[in-house]
């Protein structure tokens, strides 16, 4: 195999929008996640066990299903996507934001899984501790809640950047794999095999495998060192 | 109360567990034959099939339908297919050279054309000729991929002929087999697209023909039998099949035309 020639002309351009697109989906999915994670271990909404089902989803559904629900939604004849091409003259499909939106509603139910276990789990007597050395509401979650459910909260999300880079399906039926635009390094893989360039394909999967094992080895080193709750 | 319970639990275990057993095994006296044929012959193939099992009992016909390229890639690496019908004399060429393919089976089985189509209705942008790609209000183009979809390959072609591809490339967008780019252009989310005459036949009320183009090598689908296929006298009378006034009519009327 002539590797050099390989190596000179490999295209890194998928590998980064891979990790663009983790890092904004995860970021979307931990704001959203943390939210509803509290919302939902404690408030007593109305509909809550529906909702949260319902935010879950896109763990189970294949991610075809979720493509198509993406593309009759935000497609240019879609309810939002209708408006959004009115309004803004914008668009999700073709369009790495796509990529972004539906690996965010993937990467959402790992989050919140993790958040709304966290909540629930921590301590009550000291949230109200807290509240009777007159901290305020929102600094009571800050400065106790927070800080005591991020381990969980932590781990869900590293999963969810994990599950983020590895999204295909949804990615591909919504962004389309237009290379150097949305061409994710999942999808540089896939164009490479149908081509039959296998050489590309490998090399491909050896850099996405190595982006891996160092974010796995990286998380690793956050999530260890945990100091003992007292 | 447990012991009724545990009863019906290990009744429940027991009916899956032949249910399983039912699904597993092949049904009995039943010949497969496994064609892989390009994504645009899909109902054109699957009517021709249901002919062909109609004509020989006993045998079923297995369709996987794909881009070209990736159907040669599968029989490369040795899906167990019996006959290949490529979009593309070269994706065949392909298989050929990768010495999987029976090359002394290969007949061509039908002619096709690209053409230009345009959302039937809800389309912004004015597109009347293959020029009109290049204008202001034409933002997405959808062509296949040209590495293993031949409409996509073909396009190319028209688009370098016409000096067009330069202009055209930063609007382009790739489907994975020309059954998207039909479906991108249906669903609006594109200006235009290029697919063959016989795609666009199938939603006359969904995508509009703008009109057929020249300038890019002859659209003819080769059929040939897989040199690996353990049922080399079916295949080989399968691909005859094609070339039959009965399956050539279906053909025709699914909007290709004749080898």
């Amino acid at each position: 195999m002539p590797l050099l020639p390989l190596l000179r002309d490999f295209d890194a351009a998928p590998l980064a929008l891979t990790l663009r697109v983790a890092v904004f989906a995860t970021a979307i999915a931990l704001l959203l996640g943390v939210a509803l994670g509290w919302l939902f271990a404690r408030t007593r909404l109305p509909g809550r066990s529906v909702l949260e089902a319902l935010c879950m989803l896109p763990l189970v559904l294949p991610p075809t299903v979720l493509g198509y629900g993406l593309l009759v939604v935000m497609g240019r004849r879609g309810v939002v996507g209708a408006w959004l091409h009115e309004h803004f003259d914008y668009s999700v499909i073709f369009h790495w934001h796509g990529a972004v939106l539906a690996s965010a509603l993937v990467a959402l139910p790992l989050v919140l899984k993790g958040a709304s276990t966290a909540f629930a789990q921590v301590d009550r007597t000291l949230e109200d501790a807290a509240r009777t050395l007159n901290q305020s509401a929102l600094s009571v979650f800050l400065r106790v809640t927070l800080p005591l459910a991020w381990p969980g909260i932590l781990a869900g999300t590293l999963l969810a950047f994990a599950r983020a880079m590895g999204e295909f399906g949804a990615s591909l039926m919504v962004a389309g794999s237009i290379p150097g635009q949305t061409q994710t390094a999942a999808m540089a893989v896939y164009d490479a095999v149908q081509a039959g360039r296998d050489d590309v394909a490998a090399l491909l999967a050896l850099a996405i495998s190595a982006l891996s094992v160092a974010i796995l080895l990286l998380s690793n080193r956050l999530l260890a060192p945990q100091p003992p709750v007292r | 109360m447990t012991t009724g319970a545990a009863r019906s639990r290990r009744g429940f275990i027991a009916a899956a567990g032949w249910a399983l057993l039912a699904l597993a095994l092949p049904v009995a006296a039943q010949q497969t034959l496994s064609v892989s044929a390009a994504s645009s012959l899909g109902e054109a193939m699957r009517a021709v099939s249901a002919r062909f099992e109609a004509a020989h009992p006993g045998v079923r016909v297995r369709l996987n339908l794909g881009a070209s390229g990736l159907l040669v890639q599968q029989v490369v690496h040795g899906a167990p297919v019996d006959v290949f019908v490529s979009a593309d004399p070269e994706a065949l060429q392909r298989a050929v050279d990768a010495g999987v393919i029976a090359a002394d089976s290969r007949r061509d089985i039908a002619r096709n054309s690209l053409v230009l189509v345009v959302p039937a209705t809800g389309g912004r942008a004015d597109v009347r000729a293959l020029v009109d790609l290049t204008g202001p209000t034409v933002r997405r183009v959808a062509i296949g991929k040209p590495a293993s979809v031949p409409a996509g390959r073909y396009a190319m072609q028209v688009l370098d002929a016409a000096g067009l591809s330069a202009q055209v490339q930063p609007r382009l967008v790739f489907g994975d087999n020309v059954r998207q780019v039909l479906d991108y252009v249906a669903r609006g989310e594109v200006d235009a697209g290029f697919v063959y005459r016989s795609d666009a036949a199938m939603m006359p009320e969904r995508v509009r023909t703008v009109g057929v183009l020249g300038g890019h090598s002859p659209v003819v689908y080769p059929a040939a039998v897989v040199s690996a296929s353990r049922q080399q006298p079916l295949a080989r009378e399968f691909v005859a099949y094609l070339l039959s006034p009965e399956a050539q009519a279906l053909l025709v009327r699914h909007g290709f035309s004749a080898p």
